[in-house]
């Protein structure tokens, strides 16, 4: 089974994941209808949009994976969608960190940012997020030249590790196991590439005994993937 | 082959299961008639006619009248009560775990006689009240709750403290029993917490039997628990058993857990930060927004008299 979509099904499939993606602000919509967000609203919409901002970031990272392993190329072009509903929740996750918790006070804003370190390592991702969402259009693509604009999109990696990190940070001792369970998932998820990596190395030639696929030569950042 | 076994429980023995649902009623309304005991007039229509045994009971001038009364689902959704686990919601997760009935609290130290008493008998000791109070928790949330119960001043009346009682311990049930996470040392257990006799004779401190015309709930202190407004939640004990008159201020759970963080007197105090955060705003349970923190938590006019010629940024 290998199902490639044409231009018109391509479209239906867009337009579905687009709806699937916006489903989860209905809570947020019927919380604001009803005017109820439960004892601790502010709570509640920061860790609301900040899971749908990591759940969108671990879905990003499976579609490669996903790709690869199913045979189905056309996977790549939900991609884009995909990483910038994750934008979109990051947004709405740091505009109630900054609206709710700060109300738009720039310098407790900054306050906070530099001293606790989940608000530094959240921060962080999320300035990481904004030259991925800027570029991600035709224009940027051909801009940056398709090499460089890919190089620059692998900082999703360290940007999930960074979210990971931000996850565990804010967390009580007591509820470690969501972000223990998204951290295996994107170890898993970069442990993937990293291996596939490894398998399309070209071995280098090596002189005496060392026999073909000991040797890997490694370079994450520039070399050229295929 | 079918062999026929007679039922072992005859079906006109089942109970029928409205009656089944309504066993929580039954006993809500038991527990409440408990408090009612001391109305007489009202004990019978209003634990009879609706859930809400308290609901016709007045105000009481002391309310507080001039703020929204917090959603009762926020107030019995979120909260701390370690004994029953460390997050927001484990209390109102795990607090069906505890038997409020029977309940005694013991009266000992300095006082004529000390003894055990049934809690029936001390709610007779004077008619149910209900208090509406702004509640300030010392993490920076805060809620407006009608509580219903009795002035503790009627309790020092009856119980007559001896001259060398300077000050009054609240002890919490600590059974691990009930409440599972007493296993665990991040407190010491039990959870006791004390204060002057002079704050505790003040008229706002108020021992409270239920809230918004309701028995207390379990995850709320049921079925008897103390509250002083003025100062900082974590001071008002829940499920008492135990009161305690003591010459000396006692080390308590909190100013053993963290001397620089947690002060003896906790009065609310906008203006002395505790060690890592702000205390001059305060988020109400269910708003986006904070407001700001008013100074003994807004019953400055009547609590701050006690507190003459202290300098509160040291007996914070």
């Amino acid at each position: 089974m290998s199902f490639t979509p044409n231009p018109r099904q391509l479209a239906l499939i867009k337009i579905a994941l687009f709806a699937i993606c916006l489903l989860p602000l209905a809570p947020l919509l019927h919380a604001a209808w009803s005017g109820n967000f439960g004892p601790n609203p502010v709570e509640y919409v920061q860790r609301w949009t900040g899971t749908w901002t990591i759940n969108l970031l671990v879905i990003t990272l499976c579609v490669t994976p996903l790709r690869v392993i199913s045979g189905l190329p056309w996977l790549t072009r939900l991609r884009r969608m995909l990483g910038l509903f994750c934008f979109f929740y990051a947004l709405l996750h740091f505009l109630a960190f900054i609206g709710f918790d700060h109300e738009f006070a720039v310098d407790a804003i900054a306050r906070d940012i530099f001293k606790r370190p989940f608000v530094t390592a959240g921060f962080a991702a999320f300035v990481l997020l904004l030259p991925l969402a800027a570029s991600s259009n035709q224009w940027a693509i051909r801009r940056l030249g398709g090499r460089r604009w890919q190089e620059l999109h692998r900082s999703i990696y360290p940007l999930a590790i960074i979210a990971c990190v931000h996850y565990f940070w804010l967390v009580k001792a007591t509820a470690l196991l969501w972000p223990l369970a998204y951290a295996i998932a994107v170890t898993l998820l970069l442990g993937w590439r990293v291996r596939e990596r490894q398998r399309k190395a070209i071995p280098v030639p090596q002189s005496g005994i060392a026999k073909s696929g000991a040797a890997k030569p490694l370079k994450f950042f520039s070399q050229r993937p295929k | 082959m079918l062999i026929r076994h007679r039922p072992d429980i005859l079906p006109s023995e089942i109970t029928t299961e409205t009656l089944y649902t309504q066993r929580r009623q039954f006993l809500a309304r038991f527990a409440a008639g408990l408090g009612t005991l001391a109305l007489p007039g009202l004990s019978t229509s209003a634990a009879a006619t609706s859930e809400k045994p308290f609901a016709s009971l007045q105000s009481s001038p002391l309310s507080t009248r001039d703020e929204k009364i917090t959603a009762q689902s926020n107030v019995t959704s979120y909260g701390n009560f370690y004994e029953f686990g460390p997050d927001k919601d484990s209390p109102a997760k795990n607090a069906h775990r505890l038997r409020t009935a029977p309940w005694s609290v013991t009266i000992d130290g300095e006082v004529k006689t000390p003894r055990t008493y049934a809690l029936e008998d001390i709610l007779k000791w004077a008619p149910l009240e209900e208090r509406i109070y702004r509640m300030r928790c010392v993490e920076g949330w805060s809620a407006v709750i009608p509580w219903v119960g009795i002035p503790f001043s009627e309790i020092l009346k009856r119980v007559e403290p001896t001259g060398n009682a300077k000050f009054v311990e609240f002890w919490s049930l600590a059974d691990p029993e009930q409440m599972p996470f007493v296993r665990l040392p991040f407190l010491d257990w039990p959870y006791m917490e004390a204060v002057r006799l002079d704050e505790a004779r003040h008229p706002l401190s108020l021992l409270a039997v239920g809230m918004y015309g309701e028995a207390m709930p379990k995850q709320n202190g049921a079925p008897i628990r103390i509250v002083f407004p003025w100062k900082y939640g974590f001071k008002g004990a829940k499920s008492i058993v135990r009161i305690r008159f003591v010459e000396k201020q006692p080390a308590t759970v909190w100013t053993k857990a963290g001397p620089d963080e947690y002060g003896f007197y906790s009065n609310v105090n906008p203006d002395v930060p505790h060690k890592r955060w702000s205390q001059s705003q305060e988020r109400r349970l269910g708003e986006f927004f904070k407001r700001k923190t008013l100074p003994f938590n807004g019953y400055a006019e009547q609590v701050a008299g006690m507190y003459a010629g202290m300098d509160l940024r040291k007996y914070f």
